[in-house]
This record gives structure tokens, sequence and C-alpha cells, in this order.
């Protein structure tokens, strides 16, 4: 130990809201709202890192715009995606409260595509009608951002600082009473008192080689939730996007960009001999765009293991039929943008490959968005259960939106006439961790692609007993290196101090998904098991887990199922 | 084919040094890219700070390359030495990572 350190700077607030994403932006907007003091914390900059800014297609929600429609027929088709699993308290306020926070973003200035005076509403895999409202072109998670920007900047009452890490949180007597920090941009320790703590910090797809949202999404606020007591549920179900960009390197873009792009155009799915091939596992797409996500991941990673895959080891996706005309009407300035890369859509296809995009799983909570810790809420994608084994096409950017609200409000109302409970003799162990001079010999950046690369080689989509035990054990091997002391030099900017942080949440959260996944022996949805094929249903139950000492226990738990409609 | 990328490394902006470093590539990958192979074949203590990767969204990864301001994700690779520096316009916290967040934004004890 070198000297102690200064003591830790000191804040104080009514809610704590950790990320600031789509949920956490909206999150500090209803509980400023609502009277609250929030401190917005982000490991980065406020407002632009998570996975909503990188969401460039769909919010699915049913406004009735397009053709008649009812929340009752959405929820009804995310239950059905959901695969027996959905919880279905959360997966009715998702879809019940969605239309109101489309119409409220609305008012702020999203943007959403219109049609003859109304908002466009697309077609999207799994719907039962056109329910997908958007921002052109390939923008909606940008405006989406910008506009929640806009709107916790006007709002009195929430305090913005980013660079800033959440290490722990802090309790009493069981209850959530704030969270220890490190500040990124000084290397100084903070410790944070909030009468409400919301924890939005999103999925886990950094856990993964190839994945679609932002390096903070290391699954940092379930490790939090879980070492703070709270339980997770479904985390074996990790979603997989089916044609994320392969090659030819592009830059400039989000690697699920073509997604719209068939739905508007029906990009053909081609094999190494330019063949369709979804109809050989059981779906013809017809030029049509309506495999689900599950089915398409299945289909290209067996044409690829059959020796059909395209050279980088995916499937060719083309648009080639396409008139140029069409494609720059569908594309618009993206064509330009992909010029810039070479690429040419009437001359050649692309490659696409399955990538880690989504977490179904996550913090279990009821309708108010608290947890089973009191002080403790959760909001969007680090919320488990809403969209059962597999989630609907454009339901995380309206999960954000209305469980960010109603996180935002629950912690308001937690918040007003309480006193703090936090005491810093509390929060001493995990000051002590950042207080730490730990070892310099570690590659902090060498480990984590070594954890990437197992998950994605042996956790994917497609998972056997044998990958699984092999995965646990370098999990266990990549823990027992990285020791109790946290890398680096406690300097600003320790990337290895920062790492050793993100290592430390994602090694629990990989063993977290692949005991999970190693236990439910069945295939449902984004969990597929080679060595158990099909759905069994006396697995129609949800597995949780929650912390014990230094290991993870998991219990079974029958599903949450409330009479949908009324 | 080689890159090889001069980074001006240091906690003291008047008192950097330069490192320089060969790295593989293939055409068409990013500057950005070049600097997280840095990282994890050579040296993790490298600081440069980025979120979103590849898709020109997070705007943190701001940097000058041969005096020019550029997103190390959107500028690519060539073979040839390129000179990456912080911005010299914003305050430096540490190697190639400088403070850009509006000041309303930043962290300061309440």
């Amino acid at each position: 130990m070198r000297e102690p350190k200064a003591e830790p700077m000191q804040v104080e607030t009514d809610v704590l809201i950790i990320g600031s994403g789509g949920a956490g932006m909206y999150a500090a907007i209803a509980a400023a709202r609502a009277g609250a003091q929030v401190f917005l914390a982000d490991r980065s900059l406020i407002g632009r890192g998570g996975a909503t800014v990188m969401a460039q297609m769909t919010v699915a929600v049913a406004l009735g715009a397009e053709t008649p429609d009812h929340w009752s027929h959405h929820l009804a088709d995310t239950i059905q995606a959901g695969r027996g699993l959905t919880d279905e308290r959360l997966a009715r306020l998702l879809c019940e409260e969605g239309p109101d926070c489309i119409r409220e973003m609305d008012t702020w200035g999203v943007g959403w595509a219109r049609r003859d005076g109304h908002i466009t509403q697309a077609f999207a895999p799994g719907h039962d009608r056109p329910r997908c409202a958007y921002v052109d072109f390939l923008n909606t998670g940008p405006a989406v951002s910008k506009t929640l920007r806009t709107v916790v900047n006007k709002t009195i009452g929430i305090h913005k600082a980013g660079d800033l890490l959440v290490v722990d949180l802090v309790r009493r007597d069981g209850e959530v009473t704030g969270a220890v920090a490190l500040h990124l941009a000084s290397g100084a320790a903070v410790t944070i008192a909030a009468k409400a703590t919301i924890v939005a910090a999103g999925g886990l797809t950094r856990l993964y080689r190839r994945n679609s949202a932002s390096a903070n999404m290391g699954g940092d606020g379930y490790a939090l939730a879980l070492r703070a007591g709270a339980p997770l549920i479904d985390m074996e179900f990790v979603q997989f996007f089916p044609i994320g960009h392969l090659a030819p390197r592009l830059i400039g873009m989000d690697p699920i960009m073509w997604d719209p792009f068939r739905y508007k155009l029906g990009g053909r799915l081609l094999n190494a001999n330019r063949e369709e091939f979804t109809e050989r596992y059981g779906t013809r797409e017809d030029g049509k765009y309506v495999i689900t996500r599950d089915l398409a991941t299945y289909a290209i990673i067996k044409e690829v293991e059959a020796g059909r895959g395209s050279p980088h080891g995916g499937a060719f996706l083309s648009f080639e039929h396409c008139p140029a005309a069409a494609l720059r009407a569908a594309f618009g300035p993206v064509i330009d943008r992909l010029a810039a890369n070479d690429i040419d859509l009437t001359k050649m296809p692309v490659e696409v490959a399955p990538i880690a995009h989504y977490h179904m799983g996550g913090v279990t909570a009821d309708a108010r968005m608290e947890t089973e810790v009191p002080g403790l809420l959760v909001a969007g994608e680090a919320v488990g259960g809403a969209n059962g084994a597999n989630r609907l096409s454009g339901n995380a950017i309206t999960e954000a939106f209305v469980f960010g609200r109603r996180a935002g409000r629950s912690a308001a109302e937690r918040a007003h006439g309480r006193r703090h409970g936090f005491a810093s003799t509390d929060a001493r162990g995990a000051l002590d961790l950042l207080a730490a001079d730990g070892g310099r010999e570690l590659n902090t950046a060498a480990m984590i692609q070594a954890l990437q690369a197992t998950m994605a080689d042996d956790v994917g989509p497609f998972r056997t007993e044998a990958k699984l035990t092999r995965a646990l054990t370098t999990i266990d091997e990549l823990t027992g290196a990285l020791r109790d002391r946290p890398a680096g030099d406690g300097k600003p900017f320790d990337m290895r101090r920062i790492e050793w942080l993100d290592l430390r949440n994602m090694l629990l959260v990989a063993r977290v998904v692949a005991r999970a996944a190693l236990m439910r022996a069945e295939s449902r949805g984004a969990h597929q098991r080679e060595d158990f094929p099909g759905v069994l249903s006396e697995w129609q139950l949800n597995q949780v887990a929650r912390l014990r000492g230094d290991d993870v226990a998991f219990a079974s738990v029958p599903i949450v199922a409330e009479v949908a409609a009324q | 084919m080689k890159a090889t990328l001069k980074v001006w490394r240091g906690l003291d902006a008047a008192a950097g040094h330069f490192e320089t470093y060969d790295v593989p590539f293939e055409p068409g990958q990013s500057v950005l890219d070049g600097l997280r192979w840095i990282r994890a074949n050579h040296d993790p203590s490298l600081a440069i700070r980025f979120s979103c990767i590849n898709a020109n969204a997070c705007k943190e990864c701001m940097m000058e390359l041969d005096g020019e301001t550029v997103y190390a994700c959107t500028a690519r690779l060539e073979s040839r030495e390129m000179v990456l520096e912080p911005l010299h316009n914003k305050k430096l916290v540490r190697d190639l990572v400088t403070e850009i967040a509006p000041p309303a934004e930043r962290f300061k004890a309440t």
C-alpha cells in the first residue's frame, strides 16, 4: 500500500443515475421534473456513449398512426417473440406507455420521419403490422440522444458528471445509500451519497469480440447490482444481430446499419455460391425481410459451418438487384459514405455475420423499476425479463424511454422527504480498492481481448456443454490472473486501472452468462444448445443468479404472467 | 502492410516525449484500430479515449494527426510515418487524451 491518499471528493444528491444513454437521460428528466436533485454520472461523455446513440434503426410503438393498432397487439407480439419467458408486467408497461413517450419525444423535436402528416411506421420482423418509428437516414439513435441531451440541459436540477466510473454501490442495513466512483480525468476517488440510485448502464455486448454497441457496455450495471445483493434474471439470453457488417472494412458507420435497408429494399442473403439459403433452415424469404433474428443467425452460422460462407466467414448481403435510383432514395447520403469506403452496392455485395447486439437478461425489477434491494432501481437494457428469451425488433429504445421515465419517477418518490443513509465507513472496501498500488505487469487490454474471444467462440449463439465448460475454465484462469488489487499507477486516465476495474465486472458477468447457459439444457430463443435441440416445457422458467460470497448461486423461478389486454 | 505511428506520451504538456510503434494493418483499417493494436500487443498504459469504436457516434477519439484534428476512428492507417498528438487547444489529461467535454458536463464535487 502506498501512503494514504487524500480524502475522497464527496457528492450528495437525491437521485444518482449511473449511465447517460436513452434510459439514464429519460430517468434524469423524469426525476428532476418530479422535484428531485439529480446527479447524472457517465464513465464517458454525457449522452454519447452507451447503446442509444448507436441505434440507427427503429422504435416499436403502437401509435396506430400508419394502421389501427393497440398496445395489446404490440404486447402479444412481444410475448410471442419472448418464447414463453417474458415477464408480462414489464412487457405490458413497455407496450402500454411506449406511445406516450414517443409522442413526448415528438414534442421535444426528435423529428420522427413523417408521411402524409403522420409519423411513419415501418414493418419489422415479428410485428403483426407496421409499428416502427424512425428518424431518416439511419439517424434514430443520434437524433434521440441529441434530443434528450437538449432536454437534460434545459431541465433544472440535473447535475452532469462525465468521466466518472462507478466502482461499487454502497450499502447500509441492506439498502443502497450511494456509490464510490473513480474520476477518470484526475484519478481521484469520489463518494456519492444518494437517497435513490438508478443503474442505467446498459448491457454486456462488450463481452464479445464483435458487437454493435459501444465499448462502455461491459456489463458494469449487472455487476454493480449483483455485488449490491440484487438478483439477475435470464442471463443466458444474449441476442445476436444476424447481419452485422463484416467486410469490406467500413469505418464511420454502425455495423448494424444494413437492417433498415433490408426492410426497405429486401436485400438478399447469399452464400459463397451466391445462392439464397435461408430456406434450407425453414424460412423462405422471397425477397421480403421476414426472418426473425434467431433464425437468420442460425442459418448464417450453419451455412458457414457447411463450408459455404463468404470469404471472411459470414454471408453475402446483396442489393445488386436494386436500381441505383431506388438505392439512393432509400439510403440517401449513406450512399456517399459507402462510396468513401469504396463500396458500390449496385456492383458488389457486402459480407455480414452475426454480431452481439443486446442482452435480454438483467437485473430483476418490478413495474416501478425497483429491485429487491431498497434504494436500487434499474432502467433500460439493465432491466431483465421484459423481452423473455428473444427481443422483438424495435423494443430496445422503447424500453429505454418507458423504463427510464418510470425509474426516474419512482426514484424521486423514494427520495422525497428521506434522509441520507450514506456513511463513509460503508464505502471503505471500494475506496481501499482505488487506493491500492497495483501491479504494472498485467496486459489488461490483451486480457479483455482473450475474454472477448472466449465468449464469441464458446458462449456465442450456439452452445454445447464442452464449449461452455471450456469457457468457464478460461474465465477462471483470467480471474486468477487479475488477482484482487487493481493494476496501473492510479494517475489521470490510467487505462490499466480502468480496464482492471472493467475486467472485474466483465469476468463476473461472463461467469454468470456461461453458467446459466450451461444449466439450461434446452434450446429456446437466443439460447441454442446444439447438444439439447428443441424447447422443453419443463424449462419454461427463469433462472435467477445471486452472489453468495465470491460464488454465484442459481435458482429457478416460475415466469411472471399477467392477464395481458383488458 | 505496416504503418509507423509516432505517438506523443506524457502527463505534462510541457514534458512529453514521442514513442514510435510499427503497426501491421490491412487497407481500410483506422488509426484507432492501430492504437488499439498497440495497447493489446505492446503497451496497455497508452491512454486513448473512445467508446463507439467505429461508428463516428461518440466523438471521443479526437486527436491530431500530422497536425490536423481528426477522429481516430475515421482516419485511415497508411504505410508511412503518422504523427499522433493530443489536441493542442484542449487541456491535456494523458497521452492522447484531452479534456473535451463541455465544462457543464465535467465532474466537479457539488
